[in-house]
């Protein structure tokens, strides 16, 4: 009951937005139940790790902690960007660069396309979980191409056409493993759910296991952004709306990496733990040679920000590679802190780029001179997805790095690390760039302190989430024995 | 059905997948593309019919149904409505020219053989020998995204792969359950319907363009 519930609230959202076309009220209904998804969220948590996974739907739906901790990270970044969009999008509607059309399929479509991810992460069954990850791209197309311009519309075609690719494997992936499971003596209704799979994994033929894993790390790695899958990422999120690249970069990218976790426990089961350590392990350390590479010479703010959660997916995928509980638990954590430090910079930067007038890093001066609370928070939001303490990415990546030298993926971390250290260096002078120096003419507040207070707010839980990991603990803990080795 | 007669009908069916996807490759004009769509839609939903009569699997004969009633009527009669109408529109530039595209074909078949001889091994009987072929008309898929420049034959590279997984998923495990493949069909629908307004979005920006000419956004 509660698991369709939280899956109804945001389906309710987009009703009453399109029934209603753009209001403000109406937007403000589907921010509301956002916010009430993500406190039922929270209620599936307690009630999952103290009670154990609960079903849903005729056994269409299940939650379990995994489930549950990702339904928390889709609540809290939608609450925020859903809200944070309200404002952009009236703004946008002033100044006459969106017409009522356009913002009511934007509005419907943002809450379709939180429908969707929700579906993905709660989905009992592999196929299920496919066509919530196909929908996300169908839904968010659109989105990309909100602004209508040439480079958005170009964006939007690269971002539909390769992900398609990339969602077409991982459907042939999911196949294999039906195929595998039906020749196991598998019955058909439930071969695909993930909790027989994880049964019968042992009986799962493990040469097709290994051509449907490789598939599916190609096909979601795609839609994650890993390289060498990555090419539509910075395009598809530095052309996209602002709320909508904070949804995507921080949730998104995660909601398909919860896919691969899925496989990666069942095929870790079937063939062994080398095969997907190996993958993951090539798949990261070339995410981060390509994120550190381009990042180097970036002149767009916007596509900094993706480039950075190449890196970040990356470090997501070294982590997996790991796979003991102390890396998955970190994994989670990372997730969580990443979803809300990069949806806050992406938040801000499009607040910057509004008042701005451009995404160029060479167009923007003195920021904290002359738009200190902007500015704060853009770059406290950047020492935050640099790592540094108390903020919860400089726990995780600790953590990660413990567990990739505790089962011998000491030489990869060291890599990884080496592309960190260019990674901080070229973000740091970019960001030195954009922020430090005298400003010339007055100070002057582009947005009002209500709009920054949630992102300020976001920033607080990642740094308290970081001090205080408590509440945190046995969430982590159990999720992890969910798809750890 | 005798399984003599079953053999043969699938290997037939199965054969004008293949067939109508190398024709791909050797048509440039987007309307004879379009039709051939349609008939590899059909014979799709005829490998699927055929297997559902003979293990009496009526979830199969509905998927059968379905995937016609999508792939050889709906996306077709959309894919007809994009770009300028022109009767005579084709790919006039294509990366790789039409013989060497055809001997890229050949080429294709051979390693979709050569590289899944490990399901062949599972799946039992004359499907088995015939999983290839879906590996076979995925890779054409492949290959029409990379070596065509027009939109629309983009369009029709995804609707190949597609295919091709949607062949396998039949002949290897007969169907992934039916919700799951209707919901598959309609996601590719949709997925088509988006393709196609951004295609028509395209037209009307740029004009008539290939595709290498986008290049607004680079590093």
């Amino acid at each position: 009951m509660l698991v369709v519930l939280i899956l109804v609230l945001p389906a309710l959202g987009a009703l009453v937005c399109a029934a209603a076309r753009w209001r403000p009220w109406a937007a403000w209904t589907a921010v509301s139940t956002n916010a009430a998804m993500f406190a039922l969220a929270i209620v599936l948590c307690v009630c999952v790790v103290r009670h154990g996974a609960l079903g849903g739907l005729f056994g269409v739906l299940r939650a379990d902690a995994l489930s549950a901790f990702m339904v928390v990270v889709i609540g809290a970044i939608a609450v925020l960007a859903s809200g944070l969009g309200v404002r952009t999008i009236a703004s946008e509607l002033e100044t006459g660069r969106c017409t009522e059309r356009r913002a009511t399929l934007y509005a419907v479509l943002v809450q379709v396309f939180v429908t969707t991810m929700v579906l993905a992460v709660l989905a009992a069954n592999l196929g299920v979980l496919w066509l919530g990850v196909e929908a996300t791209t169908v839904a968010t197309t659109f989105l990309v191409g909100h602004h209508r311009t040439k480079a958005s519309l170009e964006a939007s075609w690269k971002y539909i056409v390769i992900c398609s690719v990339g969602i077409a494997l991982a459907f042939l992936g999911t196949v294999l493993v039906y195929l595998a499971a039906i020749h196991a003596g598998g019955h058909s209704a439930h071969a695909l759910d993930w909790t027989s799979l994880m049964a019968h994994a042992h009986r799962l033929d493990p040469s097709v296991m290994r051509l449907a894993f490789a598939l599916v790390v190609l096909g979601y790695g795609t839609k994650v952004g890993l390289a060498p899958m990555h090419s539509w990422l910075p395009d598809a999120h530095s052309q996209a709306p602002a709320p909508i690249s904070a949804l995507m970069s921080g949730v998104l990218l995660t909601v398909a990496f919860y896919a691969i976790l899925r496989f990666k426990a069942i095929c870790d089961l079937s063939v062994g733990v080398q095969f997907a350590r190996t993958l993951l392990v090539i798949v990261a350390l070339l995410s981060l040679g390509v994120a550190a590479s381009l990042l180097l010479a970036q002149r767009d703010y916007k596509r900094m920000l993706a480039y950075s959660s190449i890196e970040h997916m990356g470090l997501i995928a070294l982590g997996a590679a790991a796979g003991i509980p102390l890396a998955i638990a970190a994994v989670l954590l990372h997730i969580l802190g990443h979803g809300l430090t990069k949806s806050v910079l992406f938040l801000t930067s499009g607040q910057i780029s509004a008042a701005e007038g451009t995404s160029k890093i060479a167009g923007v001066r003195a920021l904290l001179a002359r738009r200190p609370a902007l500015g704060g928070v853009f770059g406290v939001g950047l020492l935050a997805l640099l790592g540094f303490p108390p903020f919860s990415l400089f726990a995780s990546e600790l953590a990660m790095f413990r567990a990739e030298f505790e089962v011998g993926l000491g030489w990869a971390a060291t890599i990884a690390i080496v592309a960190m250290v260019v990674i901080f260096i070229a973000m740091v002078n970019h960001a030195r760039l954009m922020l430090l120096g005298p400003g010339d003419g007055p100070r002057t507040e582009a947005t009002p302190r209500f709009a920054l207070a949630p992102l300020i707010g976001a920033l607080a839980v990642c740094a308290a989430i970081g001090l205080f990991a408590w509440p945190l603990t046995s969430l982590l803990e159990a999720a992890a024995r969910s798809v750890a080795l | 059905m005798s399984a003599q007669t079953f053999d043969s009908l699938l290997t037939l069916f199965v054969g004008a997948v293949l067939v109508c996807a190398v024709a791909v490759l050797w048509l440039s004009a987007v309307r004879a593309v379009v039709r051939v769509l349609a008939v590899q839609g059909l014979a799709l939903g005829a490998v699927a019919a055929t297997l559902g009569l003979h293990v009496h699997d009526a979830g199969l004969v509905a998927t059968a149904a379905v995937v016609v009633a999508v792939k050889a009527v709906l996306i077709p009669v959309l894919l007809r409505r994009i770009g300028s109408g022109d009767a005579t529109e084709r790919e006039r530039r294509p990366l790789v020219n039409v013989p060497a595209s055809l001997v890229v074909s050949a080429a294709l078949i051979l390693l979709a053989f050569a590289s899944t001889h490990v399901l062949t091994h599972v799946v039992a009987g004359t499907a088995g020998s015939l999983v290839p072929v879906g590996f076979a008309t995925l890779l054409i898929g492949f290959f029409v995204l990379v070596a065509r420049r027009r939109p629309i034959f983009q369009i029709v590279g995804l609707l190949l792969v597609d295919n091709g997984i949607v062949l396998v998923a039949f002949i290897g495990t007969a169907g992934v359950p039916f919700l799951i493949e209707l919901g598959v069909t309609l996601d590719v629908l949709l997925g088509v319907v988006v393709l196609m307004v951004l295609a028509q979005r395209l037209h009307h920006e740029f004009g008539e363009i290939d595709l290498d000419e986008l290049s607004e956004l680079h590093d």
